[in-house]
C-alpha cells in the first residue's frame, strides 16, 4: 500500500464527503419550515462542502499535475469568511421585511414564527426605544 | 477510485442545485429566493471545482474564485436594495 493509494483514497474521501454536506444543505434549504431555519443548511452544511472538495483538489493537483497553487486556499478562505456575512444579511432583510408587514412580492405578510429574543433584549436590528436607533 | 467518487459528488451537487432551483421557483418571499440563489452559486463553485479535478486542469479555478466573489456581492446588494430600497445612497 504506497503513499499514493492513501492520498488518492484520501481525496475519493473528501470528495464524497463535500458533495454529501452540499446535498444535505440543499435538502435542509428545501425542507426546513420557516426562514430563519432554512438559513442553517446551506451557511454550515453547504459551506463545509465546498470547503472538503477544495481541499481534495489542493491535495489532488500537487499529486497530478505537480504544481501547487493558492488559489484553493483563496476560495476557502473568502468563502468561509463571506458566507455568515450574507446570512446576517439576509436574516436581517427577512426581520426588518416581516415587521413592515410586507415581502416585497405584492405587499403580503410573512406569517413565520421567529424565534424568541432572549429576556430583557431586542432583536439587535432593530434597536432599542430609546438607545441609538441602527440607521 | 477518484473517478467513481467524483462522478457521485458530481450527481449529488446537481441534485443540491434542483433543490435549490425548487426553491427558488417556490420560496414564499424575497429572502427566501436570495438564500436559494447565495446557494446556488456556492454549489455552483463546488461543481466548477469537481470538473476542474475531473479534468485536471487547473483553469477552472479563476472561474470559481470570480463566482465567489461576485455571488457574494449581488447577495449583500440584493439584501441591501430589500432593506434600504436603494443599494447605494
Amino acid at each position: 500500500m504506497s503513499l499514493h493509494v492513501i492520498a488518492e483514497a484520501f481525496i475519493a474521501f473528501l470528495i464524497l464527503l463535500g458533495g454529501a454536506f452540499a446535498l444535505i444543505g440543499s435538502w435542509g434549504l428545501t425542507r426546513l419550515p420557516t426562514l430563519m431555519s432554512r438559513l442553517h443548511g446551506p451557511t454550515k452544511a453547504t459551506t463545509l462542502g465546498v470547503g472538503s472538495c477544495l481541499i481534495s483538489s489542493m491535495i489532488y493537483f500537487p499529486l497530478k499535475a505537480g504544481s501547487w497553487s493558492a488559489h484553493e486556499l483563496l476560495i476557502t478562505l473568502f468563502l468561509f469568511i463571506t458566507a455568515p456575512v450574507s446570512a446576517n444579511m439576509i436574516a436581517k432583510a427577512h426581520l426588518h421585511r416581516r415587521r413592515s408587514g410586507n415581502d416585497g412580492e405584492g405587499g403580503k405578510a410573512i406569517h413565520d414564527p421567529l424565534p424568541p429574543p432572549p429576556p430583557d433584549a431586542h432583536w439587535a436590528s432593530f434597536g432599542s426605544e430609546d438607545g441609538p436607533r441602527m440607521p | 477510485m477518484i473517478g467513481i467518487a467524483l462522478i457521485i459528488a458530481l450527481g449529488c451537487v446537481g441534485l443540491a442545485m434542483l433543490l435549490n432551483l425548487y426553491r427558488l421557483l417556490k420560496g414564499p418571499n424575497s429572502s427566501d429566493r436570495i438564500l436559494a440563489l447565495d446557494t446556488m452559486v456556492i454549489n455552483a463553485i463546488a461543481l466548477i471545482i469537481l470538473f476542474g479535478i475531473y479534468e485536471t486542469s487547473t483553469t477552472y479555478f479563476e472561474a470559481a474564485l470570480l463566482l465567489a466573489m461576485v455571488g457574494f456581492v449581488g447577495t449583500v446588494a440584493y439584501c441591501k436594495f430589500l432593506l434600504r430600497g436603494d443599494i447605494v445612497e
